[in-house]
C-alpha cells in the first residue's frame, strides 16, 4: 500500500469482514469495525492490533437505526488517509419463514436494502469531498433474478446493485470508485447447513478477491468468478420457462 | 491489554445473541488425521463467543463433542451420530502483554498463527506439538508436549488461566490455582469437561527465529540410549528410528538436539508447502519403499554428524511442509501408536517394542523416539518420566493385533498410550495406564452429571464412570 488509508468494514462480525479486515490491516490500513455486537468486534479489534499493529476502532452500528447513520458516517470519515468502505451486512431469512410471517420482510429489506443505502448515502458526500476513496458493495447472485426460493432477499440485493451502479456513476466524477460484488456461496453462517449449497468459497478467498477487484478498479464482478457463466445462463432463460422452474 | 479485559460480562455470564441468525446445524462426516475412524455427525460452527452457550444448552441426543483442527489421529474429537461443536472460527488473539509475554487467545487459534505473529517480535510458544495446524484448544485438551518436554513440561503447565463453558452453558474461569481440580480435568481431558473458550499462557523470549541443530547418526539402540543420556541438558531433542532395521542394527537412527541460536535474526524464509493431491494406492507404502526412504533419510546425515541453523518452523514442523501427508497411507488411513514407558523399564521395553515392530515389517517411515520428563498438567495427561516411541501403521488386517500387542508390552512395563493418537485401546487398559482416571471421573461427574459432553473415545474407553 502506498498512501495512508482507512477501511470501514460494515458488518465486521461476519467471517468475510474479519478476513477482509485482517488483509487490509496487514497492509497497514486503519480499520473501523462496524456492527451490532460490539463485544465481538472488540475481540476482532484486539486480534488485528496484536497481529498487525494497526489502529482499529470497534464501532456500534445498527443498519436499522437510520437516525444514527449521519453521525456515524461523519465520524468515520474523519479517519486518516483515504477513506474506503466495504459493505457486508445483510439479512437472509428463509423464504418460507417470510411467507409464514410477512413481518420478517420488513427486517430483511430494512437491513439488506434500506440500511445499506442509508449508511452508504451518508458516507458518499464525505468520499466525494475527498475526491478519492473506494466503496465495495457486496451484493449477491440472488439479486440477478427473482427465484421462488429467495426472492425477497434477492429483490433487496437487486435494488442494492442498482443503487451501487448509480453511486458509481456519481462518485466516478469525483475520482472515487464503487465496486459491485455479486457474491455466490461463501462458507459463512448464512450458508452453513443450508440445503442446496455447493462450491462454497472460504471467507478469506472472498476477501482476497474483493480486495483484488477493488484495487484493479473493476466495476462489477462475480465472486467466485465461475458464477458469471452460471448467472448468464440463469438470466437468459425466458420468463415463460423460468416461472415453471424451481432452481 | 484490551478493553474486553475490563468487561465484567466476560466471565460468568454469556451475553445474548446479537445481530446474528439462529445457529444452524449441518450433517456431514468428520474424519480425524488418521482417517480410519469416520463419524457421521451434526455440527455447529460458532463464529462468536456468544453462540457457544446456546449450542451447549441444545438437546443433544447422543452428546456433544468439540472438534478443532482435526489433527488428533483417533476418535477423541469424534461423536458418531451425535453432535459436534467446531471451534475453527474462534481464531482470535485477544490480548498480549509485551512486558511479560502473557498471551490470551480463543481456542481455534493455531500454532501457525502464533509463530507468524509473535516470532518476528522475538516471542515463541513455550511448548509446541509436531504440527503447527493444531489449535490451542486442542493443545490443552490433550495436554500436548514438544521436543523440549524434559525441560519445559507439557503445554498445560504453561497455562495460567482458561475459560470453560460447562454443560449448563455457564462460563467458568479456572486455572492451576482456582478450581484446580476442574483445571486438571480439563488439561488432557479430551474436551469432556466443556468448551474451552479462552486460554491464557506465557510465551518466551527467544534471541532469534532459529535453532542451532545438531544431528548425529546412531548405529543401534544402545548407541541411542547413550546419546540421549549425553544430551540430557539440551533444550530440544528428538530421535528418528528406522523401525525396519533388525538384529545388530535394531534402533539405528538419528538424534537431533537443538539450542536457540543467538543473533541469527527474525526473518526466515517460509517454505512453500507441497501437497499430496490424491490418496495414494494402498500398496505405495510397503517394506521396500519404506526401507529405501529410511536409508535415504539416515544417509542425509554424514557419519560424523552435522550442525546447521534451522528456522523454528522447519525444526518443529517438518511434516507441515507436505500438506495432507496423511493421504500417502491411502483411503483406508493409518493408526499412530504412541506410548511412553518409565526410565527404569525403558531400555528393555523399547527393545521389546522395536523387536515386535520390526518383526511385523509393516512400520511407517519416521518412527520417533524421545525422552520425556515428569511434567504433566492433568489427570489424563500423557507424559511420564521415560521414553516415548511413536510410529504409524497403515490400516491393514494385521494392524489391530499388532497395536494390541504393543499396547500389551507398554502396559507390562508400566507405560501408557497417548489418547490423542489412539483409536484402538480397550477400556480395561485405562485404569492401570491412567491411575488418576478415578479422580477425573469424579470431577466429570460434578461438572457434567448428565454426560452432555461425550465422544466416540469417551464411550470406547469408558472415560466416564457411568458409561
Amino acid at each position: 500500500m502506498s498512501a495512508e488509508e482507512t477501511w470501514i468494514v460494515l458488518g465486521a462480525s461476519s467471517p468475510i469482514g474479519r478476513a477482509f479486515a485482517r488483509r487490509v490491516a496487514a497492509q497497514g490500513a486503519h480499520i473501523v469495525l462496524a456492527g451490532r455486537d460490539v463485544e465481538d468486534l472488540q475481540r476482532t479489534a484486539a486480534d488485528l492490533r496484536i497481529a498487525s499493529a494497526a489502529s482499529v476502532e470497534a464501532a456500534a452500528f445498527d443498519a436499522m437505526d437510520f437516525a444514527s447513520h449521519a453521525d456515524a458516517a461523519a465520524r468515520w470519515a474523519e479517519r486518516p488517509g483515504r477513506v474506503n468502505a466495504i459493505l457486508l451486512f445483510g439479512m437472509m431469512p428463509e423464504q418460507r419463514e417470510i411467507d409464514a410471517d410477512p413481518r420478517l420482510l420488513i427486517d430483511c429489506v430494512g437491513v439488506t436494502y434500506t440500511g445499506a443505502l442509508s449508511i452508504l448515502h451518508h458516507l458518499a458526500p464525505h468520499i466525494e469531498a475527498r475526491k478519492t476513496g473506494m466503496i465495495i458493495g457486496v451484493g449477491s447472485v440472488a439479486g440477478d433474478r427473482g427465484r421462488i426460493k429467495n426472492y425477497v432477499y434477492g429483490s433487496a440485493k437487486a435494488g442494492l446493485h442498482t443503487y451501487l451502479a448509480g453511486l458509481r456513476n456519481r462518485l466516478a466524477r469525483a475520482g472515487a470508485h464503487v465496486l459491485t460484488v455479486k457474491l455466490g456461496f461463501a462458507d459463512t453462517a448464512m450458508t452453513w447447513g443450508a440445503p442446496g449449497v455447493f462450491l462454497v468459497a472460504s471467507p478469506d478467498a472472498v476477501a482476497r478477491a474483493c480486495l483484488k477487484a477493488a484495487r484493479a478498479r473493476r466495476n462489477v464482478c462475480y465472486i467466485p468468478s465461475f458464477w458469471f457463466p452460471i448467472m448468464l445462463i440463469i438470466r437468459s432463460i425466458p420468463e415463460w420457462i423460468f416461472k415453471r422452474l424451481s432452481i | 491489554m484490551t478493553a474486553a479485559d475490563n468487561n465484567p460480562k466476560r466471565a460468568g455470564v454469556i451475553p445474548d445473541l446479537k445481530g446474528q441468525q439462529p445457529m444452524r446445524w449441518k450433517n456431514f462426516e468428520l474424519k480425524p488425521w488418521g482417517r480410519v475412524c469416520r463419524a457421521p455427525t451434526t455440527a455447529a460452527r460458532p463464529e462468536r463467543l456468544s453462540e457457544i452457550a446456546p449450542i451447549v444448552r441444545e438437546n443433544h441426543s447422543n452428546g456433544l463433542s468439540v472438534y478443532a483442527a482435526g489433527r488428533s489421529y483417533g476418535d477423541s474429537a469424534l461423536n458418531s451420530n451425535g453432535q459436534n461443536c467446531l471451534s475453527e472460527r474462534l481464531d482470535r488473539i485477544l490480548a498480549f502483554d509485551e512486558r511479560t509475554g502473557v498471551v490470551d487467545v480463543e481456542p481455534g487459534v493455531n500454532f501457525r498463527k502464533l509463530m507468524n505473529v509473535f516470532l518476528p517480535k522475538g516471542w515463541l510458544v513455550p511448548v509446541s506439538p509436531g504440527t503447527s495446524f493444531a489449535t490451542i484448544g486442542g493443545a490443552v485438551a490433550h495436554d500436548v508436549h514438544g521436543k523440549n518436554h524434559e525441560r519445559e513440561g507439557s503445554f498445560g503447565q504453561h497455562v495460567s488461566e482458561l475459560d470453560l463453558v460447562t454443560a449448563n452453558g455457564v462460563s467458568h474461569r479456572i486455572g492451576p490455582q482456582s478450581r484446580a481440580d476442574w483445571f486438571r480435568a480439563t488439561c488432557g481431558g479430551c474436551g469432556l469437561t466443556g468448551v474451552i473458550t479462552r486460554v491464557e499462557f506465557k510465551m518466551r523470549r527467544v534471541p532469534s527465529a532459529f535453532v542451532e541443530a545438531k544431528e548425529q547418526r546412531l548405529e543401534n539402540l544402545d548407541g541411542f540410549f547413550a546419546a540421549f543420556e549425553a544430551a540430557k541438558g539440551a533444550s530440544y531433542s528428538i530421535g528418528w528410528i528406522d523401525a525396519l532395521a533388525r538384529g545388530a542394527a535394531l534402533g539405528r537412527g538419528i538424534l537431533e538436539t537443538a539450542e536457540p541460536a543467538a543473533e541469527a535474526g527474525f526473518v526466515w524464509r517460509k517454505k512453500h508447502a507441497a501437497s499430496v493431491p490424491v490418496d495414494f494406492p494402498a500398496m505405495a507404502l510397503n517394506a521396500l519403499s519404506v526401507k529405501a526412504f529410511n536409508s535415504f533419510y539416515i544417509g542425509r546425515v554424514p557419519k560424523s554428524g552435522r550442525q546447521r541453523l534451522r528456522a523454528y518452523e522447519d525444526f518443529f514442523y517438518p511434516l507441515d511442509a507436505i500438506e495432507q501427508w496423511n493421504r500417502i497411507y491411502g483411503r483406508r488411513g493409518f493408526h499412530q501408536f504412541q506410548c511412553v514407558v518409565p526410565y527404569r523399564e525403558g531400555e528393555k521395553a523399547i527393545r521389546r517394542l522395536l523387536e515386535t515392530i520390526t518383526a511385523s515389517q509393516s512400520a511407517s517411515p519416521l518412527t520417533v523416539l524421545k525422552r520425556l520428563g515428569p511434567g504433566r498438567a492433568g489427570y489424563l495427561s500423557f507424559p511420564m518420566e521415560g521414553y516415548t516411541l511413536a510410529l504409524d501403521f497403515p490400516n491393514r488386517a494385521a494392524t489391530e493385533a499388532l497395536y494390541r500387542a504393543l499396547a500389551g508390552v507398554t502396559l507390562e512395563h508400566g507405560g501408557r498410550i497417548y489418547l490423542a493418537k489412539d483409536a484402538l485401546l480397550s477400556a480395561e487398559a485405562m485404569p492401570p495406564m491412567y491411575p488418576e482416571l478415578g479422580e477425573f471421573q469424579r470431577v466429570l461427574e460434578e461438572i457434567d452429571p448428565d454426560a452432555r459432553f461425550q465422544s466416540d473415545m469417551s464411550r470406547r474407553l469408558h472415560l466416564r464412570a457411568r458409561a
